[in-house]
């Protein structure tokens, strides 16, 4: 077996272009997979047509609240471009120029006050249906932000309102009325009162507007916790089952390697074999010179081996840039030897089906990008029957169970990383009992 | 001792080869004695490649039996075989194909057989050369040279002077018949019937799978009508009388 390794390694040392290709390609992907996992959307460029004028302000009982603090609030979750006009916005998203234009109009702040027609914004979009359902997902999700925020400022101005009604004090306003009693206040003042009048039916009446002004202040009190659950009625507060809290960028590096130690793997291993097959030196090697268990055995060791040596060299220069737990070195390498075999023995399955080389890698291609898709689907993220469909798709290839001996080796991630390896390891002997079979059919 | 009197180096019995409904050989019967050159001629899907490498050990019959050298028992020594496409690692040179195929043929001294191998196909000069860089003619010396570095005690070679010139040709068969004349027994397929008249000691003609003649070239020639000297005349009218 020795001396086919040794040929393998001179074949390859001579298949420079070759060998660049199994590198660099995987290791693009996996970099371009990685990078879009773990950065998160970046702020779209919106138009922002403001028309209201500088200083408007919409009135919560004695408080105000400036109009400009939404577009501030819209601002901080995209990127504005402030135009003038709104047919300039309109031309602005007929260029492209920006994702959509939202048009701030001048009575927002009378129709905020009035309550009675609701307050409106026009956006302004365009593209395909993909880009008109991307407009609407991130729009709406910066407007309803913005909502948020600014509902936070009228339910502060409002309790401040409150407040003020309750304690009393001071308007705030140039020439407005001075020490103002509040109406917490009143019924003490009412009862010093009412103690120094005769029985009788003035009496009676104070005591009745003293109940009432008790019973107001005490209501007036519990407003104030009303309107803050209104301005956000429901909070929420999660719970990881199982394992550690994963981070975003550990998870992409994790997913990076995994894709790479695939696509080098199937790709060499499918190549491999199929390469003897197309040279006609298999009929040769399998007539009784080498076996074919151990024939496959070498491609798998090779192929698993250079796969090992790039993931790792991946893992180890990303933890440059990204905090990797070196103490975990151990079960990176577990991870990363276990899905390689099993990465390598799919590939000879593919190898042992295909007749040519080039047959072997385009069913390699193939079969590997949607079976990482596939395994980076999140369960429950579609209808049921399909979930399921996915789910034993990820099952009977090895990406999935890859993953999760990464995710768990690199991260401390659930499910704990024997199973996986376990899962792995009968992936492995399965595809090399199916790429046996698939070699005794010679040409 | 004559040739017909030695025992024989390989005895094929009632092989048959079926893939599915197809039978790609009929109860093919004949000995190979040592130093006999035998040509396996019959048209195109007649079963000749398909016998050599059953012979050769790629593939099993489906029924008989083959004795003699047994090509998987030896770890592929006792039968040198070449196969009809040049089976060899284009992105290696001459001389590392060579050497490889004797390690794993377990050749006691690989770099003596490798040199022996290059004088004697005469591709020494070539021998750095990768075989992707070799012409037709020459991948095939370096095919027939693999199945001769064990000094197996027969040859199956399938085709070999098909991509060769006639110098190449006139030189293979030099080596081949002086093979033979050291008891090594040569058994190939041809499609050039001057070559089987001129070489051969024996030539097994197939048809369909059959076996349909076992003997010396002259006696093909004999049993055909009317075809004077013409052996490949003699061929085609010999397998037109049986419905071929």
């Amino acid at each position: 077996m020795r001396w086919l390794l040794a040929k393998d390694l001179l074949i390859l040392r001579r298949s420079r272009l070759l060998v660049a290709v199994l590198v660099i390609y995987p290791v693009a992907i996996a970099l371009l997979i990685g990078l879009a996992i773990s950065r998160s959307p970046s702020k779209p460029r919106v138009a922002i047509v403001d028309e209201t004028l500088p200083g408007q302000t919409v009135q919560v009982g004695s408080q105000r609240v400036e109009v400009s603090q939404y577009a501030e609030q819209l601002f901080s979750q995209i990127q504005p471009v402030a135009v003038a006009t709104r047919s300039d916005a309109v031309a602005k998203v007929r260029q492209g120029d920006v994702l959509a234009a939202v048009v701030i109009p001048r009575d927002i702040a009378a129709r905020l006050s009035s309550s009675i027609a609701p307050a409106q914004l026009e956006v302004i979009y365009n593209g395909n249906a993909l880009e008109q359902s991307l407009v609407r997902s991130t729009l709406n999700s910066a407007l309803a932000q913005a909502n948020l925020g600014f509902s936070e400022q009228i339910q502060q101005a409002a309790a401040k309102a409150i407040d003020l009604l309750l304690e009393g004090g001071n308007l705030g306003l140039l020439g407005g009325p001075q020490n103002l009693i509040g109406l917490s206040q009143i019924p003490g003042a009412l009862d010093a009162i009412i103690a120094r009048q005769p029985h009788g039916h003035d009496r009676s009446e104070l005591e009745r507007i003293a109940r009432f002004t008790n019973f107001a202040a005490q209501n007036l009190a519990l407003s104030k916790q009303v309107i803050a659950t209104a301005s956000q009625p429901i909070r929420v507060r999660s719970t990881l089952l199982h394992g550690r809290r994963t981070p975003l960028n550990t998870f992409a590096v994790v997913v990076a390697v995994s894709v790479s130690l695939m696509f080098i793997a199937v790709l060499l291993a499918a190549g491999g074999v199929a390469l003897e097959r197309e040279e006609h030196a298999l009929m040769r090697l399998v007539r009784g010179l080498v076996s074919s268990e151990r024939l496959l055995l070498e491609k798998i060791l090779l192929s698993a081996g250079c796969s090992f040596v790039v993931a790792f060299a991946m893992l180890a220069g990303v933890s440059a840039f990204v905090t990797l737990d070196w103490s975990r070195v151990g079960l990176w390498v577990a991870a990363l030897a276990f899905g390689a075999a099993a990465f390598a023995a799919l590939g000879v399955a593919i190898g042992a089906l295909a007749r040519e080389v080039r047959a072997a890698s385009l069913l390699a291609f193939l079969l590997s990008l949607p079976l990482a898709f596939l395994a980076l689907v999140p369960a429950g993220s579609l209808a049921a029957g399909v979930n399921d469909a996915i789910r034993a798709v990820s099952f009977v290839f090895p990406f999935k169970a890859a993953l999760q001996a990464l995710d768990a080796a690199v991260n401390g991630a659930s499910p704990a990383i024997g199973s996986s390896l376990v899962h792995l390891a009968v992936l492995t002997l399965v595809f090399a009992a199916l790429a046996r079979v698939g070699l005794r059919r010679l040409d | 001792m004559s040739v017909a009197a030695e025992p024989a180096v390989l005895s094929v019995r009632g092989i048959e080869k079926r893939y599915g409904e197809r039978r790609a050989l009929r109860d093919v019967s004949f000995d190979v004695r040592p130093g006999e050159l035998v040509a396996v001629v019959g048209p195109n899907g007649a079963g000749k490649t398909t016998l050599l490498s059953i012979l050769a050990g790629v593939q099993r019959p489906s029924a008989g039996s083959v004795s003699g050298p047994s090509a998987r028992a030896q770890g592929g020594r006792a039968i040198g075989w070449a196969p009809q496409q040049p089976a060899l690692y284009s992105k290696l040179t001459v001389a590392e194909n060579l050497r490889l195929f004797a390690r794993l043929e377990q050749v006691s001294d690989p770099q003596r057989a490798v040199e022996r191998m290059l004088e004697h196909t005469g591709l020494t000069e070539r021998a750095r050369e990768r075989v992707e860089r070799l012409s037709g003619g020459n991948r095939q010396r370096v095919n027939v040279a693999l199945g001769l570095l064990s000094d197996p005690q027969l040859l199956a070679l399938d085709e070999p002077s098909s991509a060769l010139d006639p110098r190449q040709r006139s030189r293979l068969w030099e080596l081949l018949g002086a093979l033979a004349g050291r008891r090594t027994s040569v058994l190939f397929s041809t499609h050039h019937l001057g070559e089987v008249r001129r070489y051969a000691t024996r030539a097994i003609v197939l048809a369909d799978g059959e076996l349909l003649f076992d003997g010396p070239p002259a006696e093909l020639l004999a049993s055909a009508r009317g075809s004077g000297d013409d052996l490949e005349g003699a061929f085609v009218a010999f397998l037109a009388d049986r419905g071929h």
